[in-house]
């Protein structure tokens, strides 16, 4: 675009004069930077130098930087030296942006043992803290509820619905289609399994007590952990993130009260429903699997299921899902809380909201698969 | 400051014909001229909603315009290829009205970003003229390794500003400035703005609220009012304007403090 840095050299005794030319700009970085070491380069072991930039036509900050660099390196080195005839505005550039010594930036000093038992004994407060200010959430979230129940009139009963709506009918059909998928491969593996003993017949009973008992609680709750728990950390963190959540607390109105509880509710009432919708997909799923596979009519897979199941098997899993609610809502809502100003900010707590919740609900199951072999139900 | 009359002479930094940039149905910009000198701080006022912004981001190209003509440093914007366009845009520097920095960053390599996708140029000498912007600014060195939600309202700016100086452009936009600043701290902004732009020889297009940055650092100012410039010229010009919409601006009850003030400290001095 422009004219190179230029610069040629007299020396006369022990003193040394460059005559700086073209035009010292950032465009021609490279060649400035070289340019600028030749200079001490030429000038180095002389007893003075002179660094002449007259013939300068353009120099900007990283002009003036350099050359000035380059002056100040032979002044350390014993070389006294000078820069003459700059234009006015020059003058100012090089005293603006002449060269000054930075701190040469702190080394991070890498992986060491130390780094890694810091690192560890961090995270390790870290998931106390989780703990603790989880049971602190909720026992917030249980004071917020009894409120809630204490004066039904002043329950947000829109907002419910509204996440009724969002959290419940809006998963209908991503649930129902994953839990039939599942359902289908569930049957297919499990006749394809059993047929190697001749008791094809028995995949009825897998399917039937798999998706009752563990599959279709455990998947809903998966799905609506990665839907509708980042959506709640998401809408919570973005109000905080915009103040909004202060501008509930100084108008005496508690973001417990008013955005966590409709969702935790709305969430415990969804999730059994949509846990029911879940089963009778997947056992579909597989009386159709069945039926193909293993010639199994739906008449014959229907009394075999009879038999198979009881009442206490769905309700198992049944009695599981309002539990998986509370803690994905709860999760999500806490999380949401945790947001700061920034949106990566949002970004890192929905992340860790959704992988948290799938832990948690996790570990629930297998909890009450725990409690429930205790009390042999 | 050079004189009004000089400056008709110099090189038009910025030159708007005829501009329309509309959304939908509605005109935003009708038939809008504009000059920009070399050298100059231009002042460019108008009501919120009049869309200073919207004409601030039509001359950057990020909103397209129905019809006219821009030209940068004497260049057609539609006439260019994308190879000088990009050329064009390494002149300037912008610096947006809420800082726009990148969060994922610190401040540093804020400032380093435009100088490592544009410019050859070695870490080291990457790493000294960043820190010699971010003190040019007048940030703190501990500021250079902050993240930008580290800091405050006040350093954002000034860290914004430090980017937009990265590739030492001829010509800076600033979106509002001084908007969000303490009255000192903006005070404080408008002095560095001079500074910069005398010592970087820079030309400022600002767009501004701010009556005291009017008064105290621009050479000329412009009003947008009706998607056109209504005025342009020195502060003495717009008091004697008398379109009611300048009228109201220059001569309202916290512009007279200002003017009082400032003819005041005249006398003293």
């Amino acid at each position: 675009m422009s004219a190179k840095p230029e610069f040629s050299i007299d020396r006369s005794g022990g003193e040394t004069r460059m005559r700086l030319g073209g035009s010292w700009t950032l465009d021609a970085g490279a060649d400035m930077e070289r340019s600028s070491e030749r200079l001490v380069g030429a000038a180095a072991g002389g007893q003075a130098a002179v660094i002449d930039i007259g013939g300068v036509e353009r120099m900007d900050t990283g002009g003036a930087w350099l050359i000035d660099r380059a002056r100040t390196t032979l002044e350390t080195a014993g070389v006294s030296s000078s820069i003459v005839n700059a234009r006015p505005d020059q003058a100012i550039l090089l005293q603006e942006a002449g060269w000054r010594a930075f701190d040469a930036p702190k080394k991070s000093s890498g992986l060491s043992l130390v780094d890694m038992l810091v690192d560890l004994g961090e995270s390790v407060a870290n998931a106390g803290g989780d703990f603790v200010a989880g049971v602190a959430f909720l026992g917030a979230s249980v004071v917020g509820l009894g409120r809630a129940f204490a004066h039904p009139l002043r329950f947000r009963f829109t907002s419910l619905v509204y996440h009724l709506e969002s959290f419940g009918l809006r998963s209908v059909p991503i649930i129902l289609l994953i839990n039939f998928l599942v359902g289908c491969i569930v049957a297919q593996q499990g006749i394809f399994q059993l047929r190697y003993f001749g008791a094809e017949a028995f995949a009825v009973d897998l399917i039937g007590i798999l998706i009752l008992r563990e599959l279709g609680v455990l998947l809903t709750s998966i799905m609506i952990a990665g839907r509708s728990g980042s959506a709640i950390t998401a809408e919570i963190g973005s109000m905080k993130m915009r103040e909004e959540i202060d501008a509930l607390t100084v108008m005496g109105l508690s973001p417990m009260d008013v955005l966590v509880i409709p969702r935790l509710i709305a969430l415990i009432i969804a999730m059994p429903l949509l846990t029911f919708l879940a089963d009778m997909a997947a056992i579909f799923g597989g009386m159709l699997v069945s039926w193909i596979y293993a010639g199994l009519g739906p008449e014959a897979f229907l009394t075999r299921l009879q038999n198979a199941i009881a009442m206490n098997t769905f309700l198992v899993g049944l009695i599981k899902a309002p539990f998986m609610a509370l803690v994905i809502a709860l999760v999500g809502a806490m999380e949401g809380m945790r947001v700061e100003g920034s949106a990566e900010s949002l970004g890192r707590q929905v992340t860790a909201s959704v992988v948290k919740a799938i832990f948690m609900v996790i570990v629930v199951d297998g909890l009450f698969a725990m409690f429930f072999a205790t009390i042999e139900y | 400051m050079l004189a009004a009359a000089d400056r008709q002479h110099t090189e038009a930094v910025i030159r708007v014909r005829d501009l329309v940039v509309g959304f939908g149905d509605r005109l935003v910009m009708r038939g809008l001229d504009l000059d920009v000198w070399r050298g100059e701080v231009l002042g460019f006022v108008g009501g919120s909603g009049q869309g200073k912004s919207v004409l601030t981001r039509t001359i950057l190209g990020l909103v397209p315009k129905r019809s006219g003509v821009i030209e940068l440093f004497g260049r057609n914007l539609d006439a260019c290829s994308d190879l000088e366009r990009q050329a064009i845009e390494r002149r300037y520097g912008v610096m947006f009205q809420g800082g726009a920095l990148f969060s994922g960053l610190t401040v540093k390599q804020n400032v380093q970003m435009p100088m490592r996708e544009h410019l050859e140029l070695s870490p080291r000498l990457m790493d000294e003229l960043a820190l010699l912007k971010i003190e040019l600014v007048g940030l703190p060195r501990d500021a250079a390794d902050k993240f930008p939600s580290e800091l405050s309202g006040g350093m954002i700016k000034r860290a914004a500003l430090a980017r937009a100086l990265a590739l030492d452009p001829d010509l800076v936009f600033l979106d509002e400035p001084t908007s969000g600043l303490d009255p000192i701290g903006a005070a404080e902004f408008d002095q560095l703005i001079q500074t910069l732009q005398r010592t970087l020889g820079l030309t400022v297009f600002m767009v501004t609220h701010d009556l005291d940055s009017l008064y105290a650092i621009c050479d000329r100012i412009a009003a947008l009012a009706d998607g056109k410039v209504i005025a342009a010229g020195t502060l003495d010009d717009m008091l004697k304007a008398d379109h009611p919409w300048l009228r109201a601006y220059f001569h309202g009850k916290r512009a007279r403090a200002i003017v009082a003030g400032e003819s005041a400290a005249q006398v003293g001095g």
